[in-house]
């Protein structure tokens, strides 16, 4: 007998919480504790009173999965509302990386130019080495990190998506 | 307003939440709140043998009451004792506030004595928990604790305080409390949904009530209005093992339990029906044996408070997140109102008639040794009339128990049913009997799950509690053992209960009474003799030592592939099989 995949779909998911102690661990720890994935997961407070989090969380899963993981989130009580953006319609996603890429003479300028066409922006730099940030999607991210690797990449930090619904209403 | 401790803001908060019961023991980083419940002899403190015997009963007294069970634990070693009646509250909802003490918030985290991190542990088997690092914080604490408990799925909280927290003031209003706010759970059904629910109950040809432990949880009246819906829908009733006394056993719609252990005609008719309407329970594996194959051509319904449970397991046709009492109190209400009629039944009942004639729960019959069954059903025979209480341990003995000893209504029949934790009986026991002191208490228990909490006799006999123990004594691990017979070739390795101590003895040295009994003849005397004794009994019924509990769908198979008794079984299964629990 072996282990069986199971077919996963991404799915976007936002959740407003209580800005409290322990309130990421026991998301965190519940999709641990019941096999769900996290592809990413960002967390920062959002409201004056510093009292309500916005998590974002991109998973996978089949998408009677997702349901029980919106469901599970729910249940937990300093969870006040789950928003799933990528069932619920048009929505935008946004990460930042710092990508630091080392190098002299071709491979050098060859990144400045890539990093021109991407829209990254020098944030630090020596003779032999920069620091590009750079935002966007994930998709357009991972592109020039593949495109770094080749021109010496020393190391990424991302942060992991942030999402809203598109239009005027809150998601 | 005058200032007071921690620890005595606690009492009293607990007095406001009209808590007159703790389970606990005490220990170096709860002595600031023993010494307050010293000063407060309103709360009358039951002191355990171990931890894990508060938590068990404190789900006893809660399931046989209605009311939360509290629980008093120390730091480190209390707590982590105490973690397997939470996570058996949790799986079972079961609600209950478990205290517990924690080294000063300025030694948390520097590897202290008795220091764990009892939130982390807690956190994935408790509906919520708390440390409390302000006095100040407290009474909405505990006021939101007891409202969450209770609330929506009942569940245990753990409320974490540091000592330094618990000898540290504040003031206190005992009125100031806004209990909980941010927890609303679900309440009435929504009105076309619960419509929609009556009409397909209505027109339903083979329809069947698969009910759960959420009847009971949403108080005596949802036990009342579902004998109610059943009487108007003409539909027979099932019940999960958590549900049993929700529906009263002596009515003829009753199927009894379904499941693993159910009888045939349950199983056969959730396999059959064209409408299922699943109250108050949760499509566990126990019940649906091999989901592909589970009710393959009905329209299921599924009211549930907890939304997560919902299409987890089983995908239904029609959610409804409700109350169950209420929503089946909003069904009568249409249905009347519509004044509506069931369809004729008579062949599905006559199908149902089948079925009962199988006679699934027949067993061998013996002059010369105890039937497991038999004891059961003597014991049932001989308590009905004082609608008993009944606990039990985990394994054969309880299965036989749930098929064998029959229940009229709820809070009757408490077991360990998510969890399956050996050991839960005794305890519970205990916390039932402190809640219903004029109430016969028995734990149906097997010799093997009995010595998981045994200690918990010296509790007992101090609150002078006449529970009874009867045990099923077959000197084996018997579902163990059965499970090796069916799927291993019958070997049996470490199941066999070995240098057993001599239970009457046990029963003597701790001031209880002890019977013990090995001939059918004589086992109702024994029985009686049992009932008779004015304290605690421990009866060592010494029953057929192979005896295998049938019916059974065994790992991996579909309701309509039952062993019953009298088939073949020893043998081995595919690794697919195995590999399930």
């Amino acid at each position: 007998m072996h282990i069986k995949e199971e077919f996963a779909e991404r799915h976007v998911l936002t959740l407003t919480v209580d800005n409290e102690a322990g309130t990421l661990a026991r998301i965190a720890g519940m999709f641990t504790a019941r096999g769900y994935n996290i592809d990413s997961l960002t967390v920062a407070d959002i409201s004056e009173d510093h009292a309500i989090s916005r998590i974002t969380i991109v998973t996978k899963g089949p998408p009677e999965v997702i349901d029980q993981i919106i469901a599970q989130c729910e249940r937990l009580v300093p969870v006040h509302k789950v928003t799933d953006l990528t069932d619920a319609g048009p929505h935008v996603e946004r990460e930042l990386a710092l990508v630091k890429v080392s190098g002299a003479g071709d491979k050098r300028v060859e990144a400045m130019r890539l990093a021109d066409i991407y829209r990254a922006r020098v944030i630090d730099a020596t003779v032999s080495s920069f620091i590009f940030e750079i935002t966007g999607g994930p998709d357009k991210i991972d592109t020039f990190v593949a495109l770094m690797r080749e021109l010496g990449l020393v190391e990424v930090g991302r942060t992991g998506i942030v999402g809203l619904m598109r239009g005027s209403e809150a998601s | 307003m005058a200032e007071k401790s921690g620890a005595d803001i606690l009492i009293e908060a607990l007095l406001a939440q009209g808590v007159d019961t703790v389970f606990g023991y005490p220990g170096g980083a709860v002595l600031p709140i023993y010494d307050a419940l010293f000063q407060h002899p309103k709360i009358l403190h039951v002191l355990v043998r171990h931890e894990a015997g508060a938590a068990h009963a404190a789900e006893g007294y809660a399931r046989s009451t209605g009311k939360p069970g509290v629980v008093l634990v120390t730091s480190g070693p209390g707590a982590t004792n105490a973690v397997t009646g939470i996570a058996d509250a949790f799986m079972d909802s079961i609600p209950m506030v478990c205290i517990t003490g924690q080294v000063a918030t300025n030694l948390i985290g520097s590897d202290a004595f008795q220091e764990a991190d009892t939130i982390g542990i807690t956190r994935h088997c408790t509906k919520h928990n708390y440390l409390v690092k302000d006095p100040a914080e407290l009474g909405a604490v505990v006021a939101e604790a007891f409202h969450i408990a209770t609330q929506g799925r009942p569940g245990p909280v753990v409320i974490d305080i540091p000592k330094n927290v618990q000898v540290a003031t504040a003031e206190f209003d005992r009125h100031g409390n806004n209990a909980a706010k941010r927890y609303v759970p679900a309440g009435d059904a929504d009105f076309a949904a619960i419509t929609q629910a009556v009409e397909l109950l209505a027109k339903a040809k083979a329809p069947i009530l698969y009910t759960g432990g959420g009847i009971i949880n949403s108080g005596p009246d949802a036990s009342a209005a579902l004998r109610e819906l059943a009487a108007l829908a003409g539909a027979p009733v099932t019940s999960t093992l958590m549900g049993l006394g929700s529906f009263p056993a002596s009515d003829p719609a009753w199927l009894g339990m379904l499941g693993m252990h159910g009888t045939y005609e349950a199983n056969m008719a959730m396999n059959q029906c064209d409408v299922m309407l699943c109250l108050g329970a949760r499509f566990d594996d126990r019940v649906t044996g091999r989901l592909d194959a589970f009710s393959p051509n009905s329209i299921k319904v599924h009211i549930d408070i907890d939304r997560s449970s919902i299409n987890k397991t089983v995908r239904v046709d029609l959610p409804i997140v409700a109350d169950v009492g209420k929503a089946i109190r909003q069904m009568i209400t249409i249905w009347n109102s519509r004044k509506l009629q069931a369809q004729k039944l008579d062949e599905w009942w006559a199908r149902i008639k089948g079925w009962r004639s199988v006679g699934s729960l027949n067993y061998p019959a013996s002059q010369s040794e105890i039937m497991p069954q038999y004891a059961i059903e003597r014991l049932f025979q001989l308590t009905k009339n004082k609608a008993p209480v009944i606990t039990t341990e985990v394994g054969q003995h309880q299965m036989w128990a749930a098929q064998h000893f029959h229940f009229d209504a709820p809070n009757k029949w408490l077991t360990s049913g998510g969890l399956g934790t050996m050991g839960y009986g005794l305890p519970a026991a205990i916390g039932a009997q402190m809640g219903n002191p004029d109430a016969l208490v028995i734990d149906i228990a097997g010799e093997a799950s009995i010595q998981m909490n045994i200690q918990e006799m010296g509790t007992a006999s101090q609150y002078r509690l006449p529970v009874k123990v009867f045990i099923l004594n077959n000197e084996w691990m018997g579902m163990v053992r059965q499970w090796q017979q069916l799927t291993y070739e019958s070997r049996y390795s470490n199941s066999y209960s070995d240098s057993l101590p001599d239970f009457v003895a046990l029963a003597e040295a701790y001031g209880w009474k002890g019977i013990r009994c090995d001939d059918p003849a004589k086992l109702d005397d024994a029985i009686a003799e049992m009932l008779a004794y004015d304290g605690p009994v421990m009866f060592d019924c010494r029953v057929s030592k192979e005896a295998n509990c049938f019916p059974m769908i065994p790992s991996g198979a579909a309701h309509t592939e039952m062993i019953l008794h009298s088939d073949e079984v020893s043998g081995t299964m595919d690794d697919e099989a195995k590999a399930l629990v």
